[in-house]
């Protein structure tokens, strides 16, 4: 296992800045996901860590090596692909073997190791079997199979869950969970899907147009969104935004909007200065921190817009008189019986403030 | 640094170098030598096949002489012939029999449908000499079975190759050619969502309202393309030579059958290279056209 | 669904007419269907009554005809696999390397291959072939046709291996592989159902084809079938049209098996979709 290095990495393809001066550390054992949008750059970091990609300035260590201009094979690495890239015309445990077959593996440490991982993985009786006879929930097991077999000093996975079904994807997310928990890897994970980030990471990497936009634990990511954008981005449904007007007066923050009721926000004095300038600011709340009442600190109004059931939560969105939509997640076993207007209540602890730019605004308390 | 590739430009060129050698060697060294060849009065035998000397344009103008132009076995009249031969035989013959064929085999029954594309179909993949060696028999004046047909039905047999020499080849290239424009239309309207024709019938269109509101226009880059690629393959085409030799007396002489005459026959190899460029010069002007349309089709795929 | 007598009408008359066509093409083809089976065949439609073999053995008898078959074979053959080597590593090159120009160097053989025709260019060829003192060699048949038939291959080839995930090798390299190693171990399998289709492709081609042996070839051991057959019946006098047919039906033999094989395997309705 090793850590590794990005410094100041850009990677432009043609005039398109894929990843524009990336640096970033990852520690040995951390299990690091890339998230963001297509096209935001996470798999082009991903590709130039196994080699795949050559950076178009900056460095890249694994460990103390520096690996910025070296071929793929001699990273020590190991890699899942998006599309599990199985031979077709190698059985399953050829498949697995490979990467110990090119390495000069006799073939009867190849059939063995081979079997074990795949008993490990649960895929030991498909040995004999062509990739295109098993199931792709076996073929995403056998290209993790692959990348296990030979010990490496970095894992590196693309999408790896994205080609299976809901249910499967939830299946195997517990799986690998449970797998770096146990191995301790140094594992690249990079995916769009924010569920998935939050269940794995250690600390996920949000990224939008070629810059890392935050690095932060899932529960500081999910808690204290770095911009709007990545407020919008993680969660579901994600963090509901309102353009407002704020005023600041002796170190409290008065916020303005029709239909709105919010409590003055004790703030950090550097902050005053910035808003008194663009008073134009963004509060956010997240849909879990909503109650159905008018009896709290904070209270939005508006009309119904929607009542969902999902089961264990109803999920209520209002349309506000501006037209903007507030939705809440309501945890609820009684049936709550919702009028046309309603006003949902939340507290001050759980709002987010980002300035006219999108950049989050620091309470008094961060 | 240099960038990381699946094969560094180095194995890539070494990869590259057996299929450039001999491409090299035969399709663009053959490309110039052709012209400067017809800039000389080089011939198969004699003094000027080693020594040929450079005689400018005078081949060329020989060609293009309009006194003897429009004469049978000159260049003129092998170039018109040509002409006539691809509007008939192909743009007529090849893509309208296609195209009926592929819109009537959309709706007949299997069995009439797996014999009547068998029957278009092996008339296009067996090999050219066999071909020519069949419709030699098929015309034949005493016994074959086309007369055979004629005088079962009443009619007067024919020595088709003796009177009718250039229908004969028209017939036999729409014949031979027909499958191809099938094949291509049949996958154009396969390609074509089955919904769009349920819509059409439930509005209670004809077969031929369907094929001319919806199917024509929607496949119309295919008919383009099948068009082009028809009429380059039959302007090149070679094998009425195995029917009629170019005869009798020069009436089924194509271009590709004249500048073998020329050049093979009567040994004059410069004058040869000359219709060789000429032709060379028309395939050009397709084939750059050909490449523009489908660079656009492929960029409006993208 | 019911349909009205209109429409079943028009479905009769769609089905006559398609047959009708089918009929018009199958018509010069019937006559030698029947031919080689007939030990008094002539050039009249005759059913052979007896059906017989005899013609065949005749053929296999005639060491002229056979000569023929063979040079046939060597030549396609020897095509074949210089096609096949030489599209596969060219083809390769041109999808997954970045030797510079790759864009224009296949745009140029494209342009270069459909304008030099085998009509346009018979002159310069033969220059050539005689020039290298191969005039009247098998070598120079198979060397003419390879570099014929390659643009078109490659730029076949090349699509076909420009279809396929990258993440092949990709993951074969971060396995350890080489370059090498990932193309012999990896792409080399995935790519060859592309490989055999094309070498077909090529085969039937040579194998069917009558202009460049016909210019560059002269003596009578070394002509193919096609050559051979040409020579029987267009020389005067009336051909031996028992052995002629059984022999050109020995011929198309292989052309046919190779279109119900490539039907069979790939479902690819587009033999040949680009002719050379």
């Amino acid at each position: 296992m090793a850590s590794i290095s990005f410094q100041n990495v850009t990677k432009s393809f043609g005039d398109f800045n894929a990843v524009s001066n990336a640096s970033f550390e990852i520690n040995d054992g951390e299990f690091i996901c890339l998230l963001g949008p297509s096209g935001c750059g996470k798999t082009t970091s991903l590709r130039m860590i196994a080699g795949l990609e050559t950076p178009t300035s900056g460095r890249i260590y694994i460990g103390d090596k520096d690996v910025t201009g070296l071929h793929p094979r001699d990273r020590k690495i190991s890699m899942v692909f998006q599309d599990y890239a199985l031979y077709p015309h190698m059985n399953i445990s050829q498949n697995i073997a490979y990467p110990l077959k090119v390495r000069g593996e006799n073939e009867a440490t190849r059939g063995e190791r081979a079997q074990e991982v795949a008993d490990v993985l649960k895929i030991g009786h498909l040995l004999d079997r062509l990739p295109a006879q098993i199931s792709g929930g076996q073929q995403q097991r056998t290209s993790l199979a692959r990348a296990l077999v030979n010990p490496s000093q970095v894992y590196l996975f693309d999408e790896p869950l994205s080609n299976l079904d809901a249910k499967l994807r939830l299946e195997a997310r517990g799986f690998l969970h449970h797998l770096q928990h146990s191995m301790g890897m140094t594992s690249v994970y990079v995916t769009h899907d924010q569920a998935e980030a939050m269940a794995l990471a250690t600390r996920v990497a949000v990224m939008d147009q070629g810059r890392i936009v935050q690095f932060a634990t899932p529960m500081e990511i999910y808690r204290k969104p770095a911009t709007t954008f990545v407020a919008n981005f993680v969660g579901n449904p994600p963090m509901n935004l309102l353009p407002v007007e704020a005023m600041v007066e002796d170190n409290r923050l008065k916020v303005k909007a029709d239909g709105l009721d919010v409590a003055d926000i004790p703030m950090q004095r550097s902050f005053a200065e910035a808003v008194a300038n663009n008073p134009n600011i963004t509060l956010g709340v997240r849909p879990e921190h909503l109650r159905a009442t008018a009896e709290a600190e904070n209270v939005v109004r508006g009309k119904l817009f929607a009542n969902e059931n999902m089961g264990a939560e109803k999920l209520v969105t209002i349309e506000r008189p501006d037209a903007a939509r507030f939705t809440a997640r309501i945890f609820t076993d009684d049936d709550i019986i919702l009028s046309e207007d309603v006003a949902l209540g939340f507290s001050s602890q759980h709002i987010s403030l980002f300035d006219t730019d999108g950049n989050r605004l620091a309470l008094d308390d961060e | 640094m240099k960038n990381f590739s699946l094969l560094s430009v180095r194995a890539g060129t070494l990869f590259f170098s057996p299929a450039a050698a001999l491409v090299g060697a035969f399709v663009i060294v053959p490309f110039f030598w052709v012209i400067f060849v017809s800039f000389t009065n080089r011939t198969l035998l004699g003094k000027t096949a080693l020594n040929p000397e450079f005689v400018g344009f005078d081949n060329y103008v020989a060609l293009f002489n309009m006194e003897t132009f429009f004469t049978r076995g000159q260049f003129g009249f092998s170039l018109i012939l040509t002409i006539q031969f691809v509007l008939l035989s192909a743009l007529i013959g090849q893509a309208l029999l296609g195209m009926i064929l592929a819109w009537l085999l959309q709706s007949t029954p299997k069995y009439v449908k797996v014999f009547s594309e068998s029957a278009v179909i092996v008339a296009w993949i067996l090999p050219e000499v066999v071909i020519g060696f069949a419709w030699f028999a098929f015309l034949d004046y005493d016994n074959g079975t086309l007369n055979m047909l004629t005088t079962a039905l009443g009619l007067e047999p024919g020595d088709w190759l003796l009177d009718n020499p250039f229908w004969v080849i028209v017939f036999f290239n729409t014949w031979r050619g027909a499958a191809f424009s099938m094949m291509l239309f049949n996958s154009a309207f396969a390609s074509l969502p089955p919904s769009y024709f349920q819509a059409a019938d439930v509005a209670g269109a004809t077969s031929f309202q369907k094929f001319k509101d919806i199917a024509l226009p929607l496949i119309k880059g295919h008919v383009v393309t099948d068009l082009i690629l028809i009429t380059m393959w039959t302007f090149n085409v070679f094998t009425p030579f195995l029917l009629t030799q170019g005869g009798p007396s020069y009436r089924t002489e194509l271009l590709s059958i004249y500048t073998y005459r020329v050049a093979f026959k009567d040994f004059e190899f410069g004058k040869g290279a000359a219709v060789g460029v000429v032709i060379m010069l028309i395939n050009l002007a397709f084939a750059l056209f050909y490449l523009r349309i489908a660079k656009q089709k492929h960029k409006g795929a993208e | 669904m019911t349909l009205s007598f209109q429409q079943i009408l028009s479905r009769i008359s769609f089905s006559v007419l398609a047959a009708l066509i089918g009929i018009c093409f199958a018509l010069p083809l019937i006559w030698f269907l029947f031919a080689p089976f007939n030990a008094r065949a002539e050039l009249g439609l005759e059913i052979p009554s007896p059906f017989t073999l005899k013609n065949f053995f005749t053929v296999f008898e005639n060491t002229f005809a056979m000569r023929g078959l063979l040079n046939s074979f060597i030549q396609s053959i020897g095509g074949v696999v210089l096609v096949g080597f030489a599209a596969t590593l060219a083809a390769y090159a041109l999808s997954r390397s970045d030797i510079p120009g790759k864009k224009s160097i296949t745009y140029l053989l494209l342009l270069f291959s459909s304008v030099v025709s085998g009509s346009a260019a018979m002159v310069p060829i033969f220059l050539i072939v005689s020039k290298l003192g191969l005039i009247d060699t098998h070598v120079a048949v198979i060397l003419v046709f390879a570099g014929g038939l390659l643009p078109t291959a490659m730029f076949i080839l090349r699509d076909f291996i420009d279809g396929i995930p990258k993440s092949y090798e990709e993951s074969a390299m971060v396995a350890g592989a080489s370059s090498m190693q990932a193309f012999r171990d990896v792409a080399l399998p995935v790519i060859r159902p592309g490989i055999v289709v094309v070498v077909v492709w090529a085969f039937v081609n040579i194998w069917g084809s009558f202009l460049i042996p016909f210019i560059l070839l002269r003596s009578d051991e070394l002509m193919p079938a096609s050559v051979a057959i040409y020579s029987f019946y267009s020389e005067a006098g009336t051909p031996i049209v028992t052995l002629l047919a059984a022999y050109a039906l020995i011929y198309s033999f292989p052309v046919i098996s190779l279109y119900l094989f490539v039907n069979w395997k790939f479902g690819f309705r587009f033999f040949g979709g680009i002719k050379a």
